[in-house]
């Protein structure tokens, strides 16, 4: 048979590979080999600044938790820059955006390591990128400090990833605790994101300890991230008699529950995670959001002193804009990373490591940071009501 | 003596072998933009097949390519260890790996059965649609398999995919597309494309080549998506949406349907913009503009603008694609 | 029985706004027998322009909300004629695939530029009309569900008049029965398509701004999933079919809802892409339309 073309063929089979090795050949003579597991530590170490890597979701649907985020890791950068930095060494933070987008992690995480060649990863929010980036760190044993990603499993990857805020076992433990004494709620529903696995790891944990405390679910509703109506839910929940519902979800859903809730009759409290921390949850959800708690890292109301200049600092840097949890949480992760650079003496991945996970009794804006065997954070959760339309301290539940 | 072509696949194999030992002197960043571009020429020259040559509209590549990742990753992360274990290390790995993918790609094909027997009476818009659902569907029953992680997916995946790999599949795919459609038999894609009624009065089995191109692009689609799974470690069915689908498709569209040397070209260069916008983000650039356009960041925000305003020209104005010189669509669009 | 009730009170609420959206792509593909993909988009393009019209003016009154309405009928009426105008009519004699690519470039065209302009993150909807709640026993009824329902009614009645007894909707059915014919009568096929495309548009501007009184969060990618189920609605009642679309739209706003209420909620979006899916495949011409056979 006459197989036509059949030079071209051979061009195109042979083209996917050639593109490739043209890059390879073309590679920069001055970037040497990195063998993974020594980032250029030695070079930098003569060196004059601390390359510390951030990766956050500073466009994109949760662009609103990712800049937060941000604006609170620059500002305690620049602090430390202000204040002479460390080991008589000053800090460069290179950042970059994930787009709130599944898989955009793992380039830009690994660009971070090995081509700018950072000492340590600061990020993300959200517990499904923050676990995208995770292997690379450990692979690359650079210590990763994740500002606020709540899942268990992040720093179930490797002993070289870190974080500064609670998790999630933790947190659903604490809104059991309060559906029970403070809400005095026997019987609850709850409305699980099942698109989020946020939501759904949390709702997990809440249901455990309130059953185990004695308490009953009522109902467990189910959505997607995204949908609008949750009227049916609602509904569903209604004729289920609870005392409370938990809506563990992030804060545009928590609005529109809340307002569809109420829309139906359904005036009983409602209650979320750390999810629902942004200004936006105000100005969706509206005047249905009054009754409504949820648990997250800290308060800007908090009266201490150290609370209180940050708060002031952040709002004179960044336009007047109240820092929330998020920015805190970014804020402290710079501070024990800065810190533990300290105790370690140097950059050097190891011994960094060593030295974060040695971090105790740290103080920094959401309290005493002691970093467990586990690499967790245990610290106290703070809980917010929603009263006249504003965000108001409601108590503070120790670990 | 072999015929020519095959001289071609196994020296491009072999270049890839050479390319992968060559692997461990760049630094890890551009091995996974080296390795990505190969997995979306994988990508996109295997939905050519389906979009391209055979003129039905398929939005649902992602969907196979999850479909493979996860059952590619199952058979690493699980069926490995619990039923021959000799494979999980050593050189066992290289045995694991090819069977892993080979699974994850024939795993898609059946899923290509099942979205290619609507095609049989459904075209166009219907057919866009149909795939573009069944993508999501694919998403809502992985998110509801607490077995594969559920909504936050499979972390922990070995990290097997290395260049070898990817362009060896790579060089396969090119190779089997390209050997299929320039056969005897495989002009039967095009008399599918061009006019189905007249292909049909032919005698030409119009039903066969729908759905062996749906079976062909759904297996190499699902080959890539193990490759992408092994490669990023971490699966979430959020990782294969929609618009995951669309970026393929603006491949294909770009590069011109029914045209491999085209797509592989926009395959190779969409894959790299993103990366290099990123390095350029920072830097910047004394152009005589206003304040928000003295840095490039404004390219890497308007990349999805610059995208879709290409894709309405290109159908305006050259519907064979950007990279269309000599091609047989080139010379007699079909308009 | 009372959830029963509430439930279905619900569904045909959602159902309204899938069924006004519904109508756009039965119109457009009644008279160009093709899918309008960026019509979804248009969609939210009306919602952002209420958003805008809406921000500088006092909240809960009839005067804000009409004028929000009549503005975002306005813009999006003139968006869908340019889109037709630019992107569509060059294309009119080409085939079916390039205009269902660039359909879809028009769609995600629309949907960046809104991340680009907009910003990606869900902004809130400010309360146009005054808002009660009304009882009935166990029941509620919200003043905005009611607005939806009693809207898309009405329109669904002004759109079967025009096409059924005006001069132009005898002239969209002529362009839509034989387009060539149609010109030899001396109907001007390209106005008879603009104005399609303007009443298509205005009706998906308005279904925006009712749904986002109903869902007050709304971002530049609230259209994809509202404008899919729509696209089903449409497909279920027959496309091209203006009452199939209504019917379409209730009914699966009503199957929604129910299997949102029950253990299967994580499976919705499954399920109506299931419902598509089967009712291409067993009844293509929908359950109001009419076989066609395809011509050569």
């Amino acid at each position: 048979m006459m197989k036509p073309n059949f030079t071209r063929r051979h061009a195109l089979a042979a083209m996917a590979v050639s593109t490739g090795s043209l890059i390879t050949a073309c590679k920069k003579p001055e970037a040497p080999a990195t063998t993974p597991g020594k980032p250029g530590d030695a070079k930098a170490a003569a060196g004059d600044v601390i390359k510390v890597g951030e990766f956050a979701s500073l466009t994109g649907k949760e662009a609103t938790f990712g800049q937060s985020s941000h604006k609170g890791t620059l500002l305690a950068i620049e602090e430390l820059n202000a204040a002479g930095g460390v080991l008589g060494r000053k800090f460069e933070l290179i950042t970059e955006d994930t787009q709130s987008k599944q898989g955009e992690s793992a380039s830009v995480v690994r660009k971070l390591v090995s081509r700018d060649k950072v000492i340590a990863i600061l990020g993300e929010v959200a517990s499904g990128r923050s676990l995208e980036a995770a292997p690379i760190c450990q692979n690359a044993k650079v210590p990763m400090i994740s500002p606020s990603s709540t899942n268990p499993k992040v720093t179930e990857v490797g002993d070289f990833v870190f974080r500064v805020c609670f998790i999630d076992p933790f947190q659903g433990r604490v809104m059991a605790l309060f559906a029970k004494n403070t809400l005095k709620a026997k019987n609850v529903a709850v409305l699980t994101d099942a698109a989020a696995p946020y939501s759904v790891g949390l709702a997990t944990f809440f249901k455990e300890k309130f059953v185990a405390d004695g308490g009953k679910v009522a109902v467990e509703q189910k959505f997607s991230s995204g949908d609008k109506d949750f009227k049916a839910q609602l509904t569903a929940i209604k004729a289920s008699n609870p005392d409370a519902i938990f809506a563990p979800c992030y804060y545009t859903e928590a609005g529109l529950i809340t307002q569809q809730a109420r829309q139906l009759g359904i005036n009983l409290p409602i209650f979320g995670g750390d999810g629902w921390e942004a200004p936006e949850l105000l100005t969706i959800g509206g005047k249905a959001m009054d009754g409504t708690f949820y648990s997250t890292h800290y308060s800007p109301e908090d009266k201490a002193e150290m609370v209180q200049t940050f708060v002031k600092k952040f709002k004179a840097r960044w336009n007047n804009e109240v820092p929330d949890a998020m920015a805190a949480l970014g804020y402290d992760s710079a501070l024990v990373l800065a810190d533990a650079i300290k105790r370690a003496g140097g950059t050097d991945g190891q011994k960094l490591r060593d030295a974060l996970a040695a971090t105790k009794d740290f103080v920094g804006i959401t309290g005493k940071t002691t970093l467990d065997a586990k690499r967790n954070a245990t610290k106290p959760a703070v809980i917010i009501e929603v009263k006249n339309g504003q965000f108001v301290y409601k108590e503070t539940v120790n670990p | 003596m072999l015929p020519r072509s095959q001289v071609a696949l196994l020296s491009a194999i072999a270049m890839a072998g050479l390319l992968a030992a060559c692997a461990s002197r760049i630094d890890d960043y551009f091995a996974l933009i080296i390795s990505n571009i190969g997995i979306n020429v994988i990508l996109a020259v295997s939905l050519n097949l389906i979009n391209g040559y055979t003129g039905q509209f398929s939005l649902g590549h992602a969907g196979f390519m999850a479909v493979g990742a996860y059952t590619a990753a199952a058979i690493t992360m699980f069926g490995a260890p619990k039923f021959a274990p000799a494979f999980t290390q050593g050189a066992g790995v290289h045995a694991l790996f090819p069977i892993a993918l080979v699974g994850g790609g024939l795993a898609a094909a059946l899923a290509g059965v099942l979205v290619g027997a609507p095609s049989l009476r459904l075209k166009g818009d219907y057919l866009a649609i149909v795939t573009l659902g069944f993508g999501e569907i694919i998403r809502v029953l992985f998110r509801n398999v607490d077995s594969l992680g559920g909504a936050l997916g499979l972390n922990g995946i070995p990290a097997y995919t290395n260049l070898f790999w990817v362009y060896a599949f790579a060089a396969l795919t090119v190779y089997v597309v390209v050997s299929m459609v320039n056969s005897t038999y495989g002009r039967g894609f095009l008399a599918v494309h061009d006019d189905e009624i007249a292909a049909e009065a032919m005698g030409i089995n119009t039903t066969r080549y729908k759905i062996t191109a749906f079976v062909v692009g759904a297996f190499f689609a699902g080959v890539a998506g193990g490759l992408y799974g092994h490669s990023i470690l971490t699966i979430a069915p959020t990782g294969f949406d929609f618009m995951r689908s669309i970026e393929i498709v603006v491949m294909v569209i770009l590069g011109g349907m029914g045209n491999t040397t085209g797509v592989i070209i926009a395959a190779v260069l969409l894959t790299l913009l993103p990366e290099g916008l990123r390095m350029l983000a920072g830097a910047p650039v004394s152009l005589p503009f206003s304040a928000p356009f003295n840095n490039l960041k404004w390219i890497a925000e308007t990349r999805m603008i610059i995208y879709s305003l290409l894709v309405i020209v290109l159908m305006l104005a050259r519907p064979q694609g950007m990279f269309s010189w000599t091609n047989r669509r080139a010379t007699k669009p079909k308009v | 029985m009372t959830e029963f009730a509430q439930q279905l009170i619900n569904g045909l609420s959602l159902g309204a706004i899938y069924a006004l959206i519904a109508l756009g792509y039965t119109m457009v593909y009644g008279v160009l027998r093709f899918i309008n993909f960026a019509h979804s988009d248009v969609f939210m393009v009306g919602s952002f322009a209420g958003f805008y019209i809406g921000r500088g003016m006092p909240k809960e009154s009839f005067a804000t909300g009409f004028l929000a309405l009549a503005g975002a009928m306005i813009v999006c009426a003139v968006l869908g004629v340019t889109i037709e105008r630019l992107a569509y009519r060059p294309l009119r004699n080409r085939s079916k695939l390039t205009v269902l690519i660039t359909a879809i470039g028009v769609s995600l065209l629309l949907e960046n530029l809104g991340q680009f302009i907009f910003g990606a993150a869900p902004k809130a909807f400010p309360t146009l009309f005054p808002v009660h709640t009304f009882k009935l026993g166990g029941l509620v009824i919200n003043s905005s569900q009611l607005v939806v329902l009693v809207v898309a009614l009405a329109l669904l009645g002004a759109l079967q008049y025009i096409v059924l007894r005006t001069k132009v909707g005898t002239a969209m059915r002529a362009v839509s029965f034989n387009p060539q014919a149609a010109s030899l009568v001396g109907i001007n096929n390209d106005r008879i398509i603009s104005f399609t495309f303007a009443l298509g548009s205005a009706l998906a501007a308005a279904g925006g701004i009712l749904y986002s009184l109903n869902y007050q969060a709304i971002d530049p990618l609230m259209g994809v999933l509202p404008g899919l189920k729509a696209f089903v609605a449409a497909v279920l009642g027959g496309i091209g079919n203006i009452p199939g679309a209504a019917l379409g739209g209730l009914l699966l706003g009503v199957v929604e809802t129910f299997v949102n209420g029950s253990r299967f909620s994580t499976f919705t979006d499954a399920i109506a892409f299931a419902i598509l899916i089967a009712s291409l495949l067993f009844r293509p011409a929908g359950l109001l339309g009419k076989m066609q056979v395809e011509k050569v």
